[in-house]
């Protein structure tokens, strides 16, 4: 005992006068916090198998979602036809998983469409203040000013719906959050000393903005991206499903759940399994959200 | 703080204007004709057959050959004296048809509000107390999944195990609660227990963490100090803390009610304003869907200043700034 | 003197994601009735967590007290549990405590009558007129100025000198035995931090209880405090009479926060003020000898080989941890 005490004492003294606590590397504690609750685990693992799901469509697909085949309408579950077919024949199964490209492409695009689009405003509406922060301001709350869902099926609705006129609706309606979001973390990251440092030393407007206040607004905005993901995919579907969202033949989930209502007693899985594709894409992109969130700032965890 | 609520309310009928206006603008620019339509009786190869001669009749009976400024102050002028004009398809006043139609969505809108508001904060403060506990983490992680179920897809679920398999409510359709309460509330445990569902899960998970968020606050920490009894605590120094910010998002979650009843509407066969208003969409049918913009864009205004009012009453740091 | 609290070998650890921080390893001290006592000491060195261990506010999922007795009136608090019967009849009334945030530490959405009168009716059983009035005395006594129409205020409406005032009152309304006041006048200016422990100071006497000053600035115990604890990594390192401490102390550490502070009446230029080389340690990989070591300069050969050292006695009420005899000042 008496020479564990000696080494220890002596290597202690021969560091020298200052022993530092050692420093974890911040990715390392990212990592950790974010794989550490099982949770942000499987939700990260859901959005990688959905975005693999995706892009090999073709090869995990058993049969061409498209092709119509009205010998063998309305079959139950089966070996060939995993989730059974449709009321045209077409297999369910394989329209689920072509399904899974078409949110994954309405919703990645629509939300980074907001995002960005958002976060120029904002960033401008906090850096310039005056007039542009009023109109800016007014212009959202004007958006804010109806229930998302019935403005985005008067865009969606009136324009006729496909998947282009979605991906405007629903990333339209989703400008106003991220504009708020970024504008309130810019004004308040705007407070900060180091911003007049940057005045102070003749840096130019632009520069301000994408070197100083856009990096320190940023966890939050990672935040929005990926549960903007989850409501832009609950969005399509809901569109899909009253019609006017992705147009037939094109698999949608929504529309399915929506084709498969009136063989509800007979064919139940028509309806029943792309609504949990939906939840299960859902599930995935919040829990990577409130993964993300709680692994760039604990400080956040618990209010976004 | 009166001048505050003032402003606001000013601001919210500027707004109301502007979105009227926009959405006056857009429908008129879009292509396709609802009159055209209207007169071929909905059928699409008699569109052509329209003689231009009677068109023009019809669009000067309309009052639709005026330059779009003048129809817009006609339309807004007929608002405040309640006229809400007529539809086009339906050949109906449709002041009378809101009327008609506005009440029962109103009605499945309060019933989903309350039990997901109230339910939702109760779970979530439950959650809050006992973080960590069993009860905690099935909460939550129900909350978690409640949040990713689409409404309408619920709704289906219900309708298919409770209304066929199990036989034990009606599939669809609308009573006047007044008329045959038992039966309507049958009819309507489904549709509101759809849209709820959401609502709940997303104020729990707010409640929960605004409650954790007060929580750690030193204020509390002083109440402990004080010897003040664990009831006490969370009643007087938590739960009052909490709230405040609980409340703000209130005026939002009345919004996605009545966007939900556009979808619960359609999938159970209610016909109130939801479907009256997915119905004017897909015609085309401009009258309605001024008017529904206008309704619905009024009741959140209203309801947003509702929420502020209440807000500043709440928090004396607002009440007496 | 009897001892109105003996603490005894207490310890409170952190199970933390980096691993158990000791932060208070072994604390003993006693307070006196009717005195002012100091514990002093860097950021981090248990001060705070030991006087929060003895109200038991410690957040116990990541906080614990592993072990000390905390003896009170013939009983150690420390076997009853925390946010019990026995010890919420206890705080607030018996011992009370300040704390160093008067903005953060009064609840914003009630009124200072409210809070005030929370205590009285909880712990003296007045009802709500009596409260109101005694609210109302005690807000005069801390030099509120016009205190019948403030009492009714919300915190926000006070400046934060006034806020702290507040917190005075509130820790003094039941009139307790005990007051801790951990960092009280850290966050208030100058001119506040000396009318406020005038103020304590005062109150304090008049009703012959023992005051408590957790603090890192040396010059507010100097001047107030009857009797001082040094801490050190979690551990008391040197007590004793106030002017025996600042008169001559003997602890290294002791003697090194002296050195670096400037004291008034000294010449200019007559001393260098020397702070002490290094850093606080880690509270996670403490080594067996003495925690100080690392930063000491009258280390010697027996510092290195054995334990962290106990209290020896120095003089009259005059402990150290240490084992160099330091023969000078």
């Amino acid at each position: 005992m008496a020479d564990d005490i000696e080494k220890t004492a002596k290597n202690s003294d021969a560091i020298g006068t200052a022993v530092a606590p050692p420093r974890h590397s911040e990715w390392r504690r990212i990592s950790r916090v974010f794989f550490g609750r099982k949770l942000y685990a499987i939700g990260f693992a859901i959005c990688v198998l959905l975005i693999l799901v995706a892009i090999f469509a073709p090869w995990i697909a058993t049969h061409d979602p498209l092709k119509t085949d009205l010998r063998h309408k309305l079959e139950q579950p089966s070996w060939t036809h995993l989730l059974g077919t449709d009321s045209v024949g077409r297999d369910t199964f394989s329209r689920i998983v072509y399904g899974t490209r078409t949110s994954l492409l309405i919703g990645f695009t629509a939300v980074f469409a907001s995002a960005i689009i958002g976060t120029l405003m904002g960033l401008a509406a906090a850096y310039f203040g005056g007039w542009v922060f009023a109109i800016i301001m007014r212009f959202t709350d004007a958006l804010m000013a109806l229930p998302g869902i019935i403005l985005v099926l008067l865009i969606a609705g009136l324009a006729g719906g496909g998947i282009p006129v979605v991906i405007f609706a629903l990333g339209f309606g989703g400008i106003a959050g991220m504009c708020r979001m970024m504008c309130g973390q810019a004004l308040s990251v705007k407070q900060n000393d180091y911003v007049l440092a940057g005045r102070a030393i003749g840096m130019s407007d632009w520069r301000m903005m994408l070197t100083q206040i856009f990096p320190n607004a940023f966890p939050p905005l990672m935040v929005g991206i990926t549960m903007g993901i989850g409501g832009v995919v609950l969005g399509e579907a809901g569109l899909s499903f009253l019609g006017i969202g992705v147009m037939p033949p094109t698999p949608s989930w929504g529309g399915m759940v929506n084709n498969g209502q009136s063989y509800l007693l007979t064919n139940p899985i028509l309806s029943l399994a792309p609504g949990v594709a939906i939840m299960l894409l859902v599930f995935g992109f919040n829990m990577l959200g409130d993964g993300v969130r709680d692994a760039v700032d604990p400080k956040l965890r618990g209010v976004l | 703080m009166t001048a505050y609520i003032i402003r606001r309310a000013i601001i919210g009928v500027i707004i109301l204007i502007l979105v009227t206006m926009i959405v006056f603008l857009f429908m008129r620019l879009l292509p396709g004709d609802p009159l055209i339509v209207y007169m071929a009786g909905y059928d699409i190869n008699r569109v052509n057959s329209v003689g231009p001669a009677q068109y023009q009749a019809m669009l000067h009976f309309w009052g639709l050959d005026r330059p779009i400024p003048v129809q817009y102050i006609d339309w807004l002028g007929k608002i405040f004296r309640g006229d809400m004009g007529t539809s086009i398809k339906l050949q109906e006043n449709i002041s009378v048809l809101i009327a008609e139609r506005m009440p029962r969505t109103a009605y499945i809108g309060i019933i989903t509000f309350i039990i997901g508001t109230v339910g939702g904060i109760f779970v979530g403060i439950i959650c809050a107390l006992r973080r960590g506990s069993w009860m905690d983490n099935v909460l939550t992680t129900i909350s978690n999944i409640g949040m990713t179920i689409p409404t309408f897809w619920l709704g289906i679920l219900l309708m298919y195990f409770l209304a066929y398999k199990m036989g034990w409510l009606p599939t669809s359709g609308w009573t006047n609660p007044f008329e045959d309460f038992w039966m309507s509330t049958k009819q309507l445990i489904m549709p509101i227990l759809s849209v709820a569902l959401g609502s709940i899960a997303g104020m729990a998970r707010l409640t929960r963490s605004c409650m954790l968020e007060v929580m750690r606050a030193d204020y509390v920490r002083t109440a402990w100090a004080k010897g003040l009894q664990e009831r006490v605590i969370v009643v007087r120094h938590q739960i009052k803390n909490a709230i405040i910010p609980i409340v703000t998002v209130l005026g939002g979650a009345l919004g996605g009610i009545l966007g939900g009843s556009v979808f619960i509407e359609t999938v159970f066969a209610i016909p109130g304003m939801g479907r009256l208003m997915t119905t004017a969409i897909f015609d085309q049918d401009y009258q309605i869907v001024q008017a529904g913009v206008l309704l619905f864009g009024a009741i959140i205004i209203f309801s947003n200043l509702a929420v502020d009012i209440i807000w500043g009453w709440l928090d004396p740091r607002i009440r007496l700034a | 003197m009897a001892a109105v609290l003996d603490v005894q070998n207490l310890k409170t650890y952190f199970h933390t994601e980096y691993g158990l921080v000791k932060a208070v390893d072994g604390v003993s001290f006693q307070i006196n009735q009717g005195e002012i006592v100091g514990l002093v000491g860097e950021s981090g060195c248990g001060k705070s967590v030991s006087i929060l261990s003895v109200m038991q506010l410690i957040p116990t999922p990541p906080g614990e007290i592993v072990d000390g007795k905390v003896l009170f009136e013939g009983d150690n608090l420390l076997q009853y549990k925390a946010n019990g019967p026995q010890i919420r009849a206890i705080r607030g009334s018996k011992i009370t405590m300040i704390f160093q945030e008067p903005m953060t530490s009064l609840n914003p959405v009630l009124t200072i009558c409210r809070q005030l009168t929370e205590s009285l009716e909880l712990h003296l059983d007045m009802d709500r007129q009596a409260a109101r009035e005694r609210a109302i005395e005690l807000l005069k006594m801390v030099g509120v100025p016009d205190a019948a129409s403030r009492v009714d205020d919300y915190p926000h409406q006070f400046s934060g000198g006034m806020r702290q005032r507040v917190m005075i009152a509130m820790a003094l309304s039941c009139n307790p035995m005990i007051i801790f006041a951990d960092e009280p006048t850290t966050a208030v200016d100058v001119t506040t931090q000396a009318q406020l422990l005038e103020l304590m100071k005062d109150l304090v006497t008049r009703q012959n209880a023992s005051l408590v000053i957790v603090t890192h600035n040396l010059g507010v115990v100097a001047r107030y405090a009857q009797r001082i604890y040094v801490m050190y990594a979690g551990r008391i390192v040197e007590s004793g009479l106030s002017e025996d401490i600042f008169g001559h102390p003997h602890h290294p550490y002791t003697i090194g926060l002296l050195n670096s502070v400037p004291r008034l009446g000294e010449k200019h230029g007559t001393r260098k003020l020397v702070p002490i080389d290094g850093l606080p340690p880690d509270l996670i990989n403490m080594p067996p000898t003495c925690a100080f070591l690392p930063r000491c300069t009258y280390k010697v050969e027996k510092c290195q080989k054995e334990p962290w050292p106990a209290l020896r006695a120095v003089g009259d009420q005059h402990y150290i941890s240490c084992y160099v005899d330091i023969r000078e000042k």
